[in-house]
C-alpha cells in the first residue's frame, strides 16, 4: 500500500471533527503519553492544544536534547535553474510570471560551489525549475560530479522523478531528498497545478518512497503552509513522514515547514498562519516523532529564527539566497520567494553558540563506492 | 596490582566511555575527558571534517585518549566496512566501533550485519568493538570472529531508561569471555555504578553527560560512579536475601559447643 492509498483512508470531515471536539482534558491525557498515536498528534494540532503550548514546548525541548542534543545541522540551498514547464499559481517561477531565466553553467556552478564552501558549509541542497529538457537528469549528474568535490552531503529539491532517475543521482552522490507535497488536499492541488508535469497529484505524493526504495539516506518532506487549513495540512505532512519511517527505518525522515512568502506573481496565502499556529505545529510534531529532524529555513524571519531555538527545530539553512547564481552575485534574475532571514553563514554560527547550541556544518560522510575524483577530496 | 582493563595492545585505568555527540559545543569535551577521568571516546566518522581548520572536532580530543570512531550512519555491514577504512585513512587509528542502524525509530542495531562487518575488519587488523542488542548467540558469532569487546545496550540510544536489558547483560557478562562494555541507554550514575556491580567491564556514556545541565559535573559524577561500581564487584558483593538475617544465629551455640 502505496501513501497514497493510506491517505486515501482518512476522510476530512472525521479529521476536522476530531480537531472540533478535542477538549483540554484530552490534550492533558496526550501528554502524559510516553508516545503518541495518530490521533493524539491530531489532538495537540487542535485550538483546544492552544493553551498547552509552554508545556508541549518543555515536553519538546527535553526529548529534542535527548535525540539530537544541543546541536543545529546548518546547510543552505544552491539554485541551478529557474526555468521552470509548471504554472504553480503560488511560485515565483510560474511561467505565467515574466522573469529573467537562468541556468547555471557547470564552470558557474564551480564558482558558487567555492563560495559556499568558503563559509564552512558541507551540506548543500540544489534546486532547480521543473525544466527536464534544461535541468536534465545528466546535467544534475554533471554539477553533482563537481559539488561532491566541496560538499559532504548533496540534497536535492527538484521535480519529482522516476526511480531509476533517484537511482542514478544517488548513485551520482545525492544522499538526501527534500520534496514538499505543497498541500494534501487533491481537489486544491489539481486547482493550484493546472498545467505542466506536476499537475499529477499521485506521482509527486509517491516520490518520496520511490527515492527511499533506492535507498537514499535522508528524505525531508512538507506542505507549503498557508495553501490549506494549516491543522490537517499538518496532520498529513505528519503522517506521512511517520508513513514513511515505518515503512522504511533506514532512512532518516525529516519534515520542513514553509511559510508561504512574497514571491513574483499576485497569489495570496489562502490560510494565515500564525507565529503561534506554527510553533503548534513544531511541537506536536516533536511530541508524535521523537526521532524526526526539523527544518525551519530562512522563509522564517530572524526573530522568529532565534526564538525557536530550543523547541525542536534541528536544522536551519544559512547565506541563504533563492536566486540562481545568487551565492555569486554573477547575474541578476528573480528568485522563487523572497527569504526573511538575511543573516551569513559566520552570523547565524555566532547567533547558535550565544545560545549554547554548537552549529554543526557536518554530520554526514558519503559511503558509496564513487569515482575517484570525487573520494581523493572526501578528506 | 592495578586493575586495569586491556582492549587490543591498549591497557586502560578508566572504566568509561564517553562520546563527543550532541554537545551544546565541542570545547567541553576535554573538560568532560578531564573530569570522568575516560581515556576512551567514541566519534562519528559522519562528523569528521579534517578540511576544517575551526570546525574538526578531533582538535578538542586530548592527544593522550584513544580514539573510538564509530560507524553512525551505516546501514549494512558494507557501509560499515566502508567508514571504518575511511576513519583508518583519515588517520582515526586502528579501533573501530561499529554501529549498524538499519532502523531510525529506535535506532537498535543489527546484529546480522554487525556480524558481518566485524568478520570483515577483524581481518583487515582492526580492534573491533561491535555494538549490539544483548544477544547471546550474537555475540558468540562476535567472539568468534576476533571482536575485540561486545558493547551490548542498556535501552534505546539516547534514551535515558537505564539498564533495561539487565538480565541479558547479566548472562552475556557469565558467558562471554571477553570485556562487556554497555553502550546506550545509561542515563544515570547510579545505573552505570549498577552494571558495573554487575561485572560489566567498562560503559559508554554519552547523552547522559552531554544532556546534562552541567555536562562537566555530570562527568564527574560518572566516573565517579564506574570506579565506585567497579571496587564493588571487585570487593565481592554479600549475598542478597529477601529476609533479614540474624546477626546472632540461632545455630550459633552448635560452633561455641566445638
Amino acid at each position: 500500500m502505496s501513501f497514497f492509498d493510506k491517505q486515501n483512508q482518512y476522510q476530512r470531515k472525521e479529521l476536522e471533527d476530531i480537531l472540533r471536539t478535542a477538549t483540554p482534558l484530552d490534550v492533558r491525557q496526550v501528554l502524559q503519553k510516553g508516545s503518541l498515536r495518530e490521533k493524539d498528534f491530531l489532538i495537540l494540532l487542535s485550538s483546544a492544544a492552544e493553551p498547552f503550548l509552554e508545556q508541549m514546548a518543555q515536553k519538546a525541548h527535553e526529548i529534542t536534547i535527548r535525540q539530537f542534543g544541543k546541536t543545529i545541522l546548518l546547510y543552505t540551498p544552491m539554485y541551478l535553474s529557474n526555468f521552470c514547464t509548471n504554472q504553480c499559481s503560488y511560485c515565483g517561477f510560474s511561467t505565467g510570471n515574466r522573469i529573467a531565466r537562468k541556468q547555471l553553467t557547470l564552470e558557474e556552478v564551480e564558482k558558487e560551489a567555492r563560495a559556499i564552501a568558503d563559509t564552512g558549509l558541507k551540506h548543500i541542497l540544489i534546486l532547480t525549475g521543473d525544466a527536464r529538457n534544461m535541468a536534465s537528469i545528466e546535467y544534475l549528474k554533471s554539477c553533482i560530479h563537481i559539488l561532491s568535490r566541496y560538499f559532504t552531503s548533496i540534497s536535492i529539491e527538484i521535480y519529482a522523478l522516476e526511480a531509476q532517475e533517484y537511482r542514478e543521482l544517488i548513485h551520482a552522490g545525492v544522499d538526501a531528498l527534500t520534496l514538499y507535497q505543497e498541500t494534501y488536499n487533491p481537489e486544491l492541488y489539481r486547482e493550484l497545478h493546472g498545467k505542466g508535469p506536476k499537475s499529477d497529484y499521485r506521482f509527486r505524493l509517491e516520490a518520496p518512497e520511490r527515492a527511499c526504495r533506492e535507498k537514499i539516506r535522508a528524505v525531508n518532506i512538507g506542505a507549503l503552509l498557508g495553501l490549506d487549513a494549516w491543522q490537517t495540512e499538518a496532520f498529513m505532512t505528519g503522517i506521512h513522514a511517520a508513513y514513511l519511517q515505518d515503512r522504511f527505518p533506514e532512512v532518516e525522515v525529516s519534515i520542513s515547514l514553509p511559510r508561504m512568502r512574497p514571491h513574483a506573481g499576485e497569489f495570496q496565502p489562502r490560510f494565515i498562519v500564525k507565529d503561534r499556529n506554527l510553533i503548534q505545529i513544531l511541537l506536536a510534531f516533536r511530541l508524535f516523532m521523537p526521532r524526526a529532524g526539523i527544518t525551519i529555513s530562512t522563509r522564517e524571519s530572524e526573530a522568529f529564527r532565534n526564538n525557536i531555538l530550543r523547541l525542536g527545530v534541528t536544522k536551519m539553512s544559512a547565506g541563504s539566497t533563492t536566486r540562481v547564481g545568487g551565492h555569486t552575485n554573477s547575474e541578476d534574475n528573480t528568485g522563487q520567494f523572497e527569504i526573511c532571514d538575511h543573516r551569513t553563514v559566520s552570523e547565524i554560527k555566532s547567533f547558535i553558540q550565544s545560545h549554547g547550541y554548537q552549529p554543526v556544518f557536518k554530520d554526514w560522510q558519503p559511503i558509496l563506492e564513487m569515482d575517484s575524483t570525487a573520494k581523493e577530496n572526501h578528506f | 596490582m592495578k586493575d586495569l582493563l586491556k582492549i587490543g595492545d591498549v591497557e586502560l585505568e578508566s572504566r568509561l566511555f564517553t562520546g563527543t555527540g550532541k554537545y551544546g559545543s565541542d570545547a567541553l569535551i576535554p573538560e568532560i575527558i578531564k573530569e570522568s577521568g575516560s581515556q576512551v571516546i567514541t566519534v562519528a566518522l559522519r562528523r569528521v571534517d579534517m578540511d576544517s581548520a575551526e570546525n574538526n572536532i578531533l582538535d578538542n580530543i586530548p592527544k593522550h585518549v584513544q580514539l573510538l570512531p564509530n560507524t553512525s550512519g551505516a546501514r549494512n555491514a558494507g557501509e560499515a566496512v566502508r567508514i571504518a577504512r575511511l576513519a583508518r585513512a583519515a588517520g582515526c587509528g586502528n579501533w573501530i566501533k561499529i554501529e549498524v542502524i538499519s532502523d531510525n525509530k529506535y535506532l537498535l542495531p543489527d546484529g546480522y550485519e554487525t556480524i558481518r562487518a566485524t568478520e570483515i575488519l577483524v581481518k583487515e587488523g582492526f580492534v573491533v568493538l561491535p555494538y549490539i542488542s544483548p544477544d547471546l548467540m550474537v555475540a558468540r558469532a562476535l567472539v568468534d570472529a576476533g571482536a575485540a569487546t561486545v558493547m551490548p545496550l542498556g535501552a534505546p540510544i539516547g534514551s535515558n531508561r537505564g539498564l533495561k536489558t539487565r538480565e541479558l547483560i547479566r548472562i552475556l557478562i557469565d558467558e562471554i569471555d571477553l570485556p562487556i562494555v554497555v553502550d546506550a541507554g545509561i542515563g544515570t550514575p547510579s545505573q552505570a555504578c549498577e552494571a558495573m556491580e554487575m561485572g560489566a567491564a567498562a560503559c559508554l556514556v554519552n547523552t547522559a553527560i552531554a544532556g546534562a545541565s552541567d555536562p562537566v559535573l555530570m562527568a564527574r559524577a560518572f566516573g565517579q560512579a564506574v570506579k565506585a561500581g567497579r571496587a564493588a564487584y571487585l570487593a565481592g558483593p554479600g549475598a542478597v536475601s529477601s529476609r533479614g538475617i540474624a546477626s546472632s544465629p540461632l545455630t550459633g551455640f552448635l560452633r561455641e559447643a566445638d
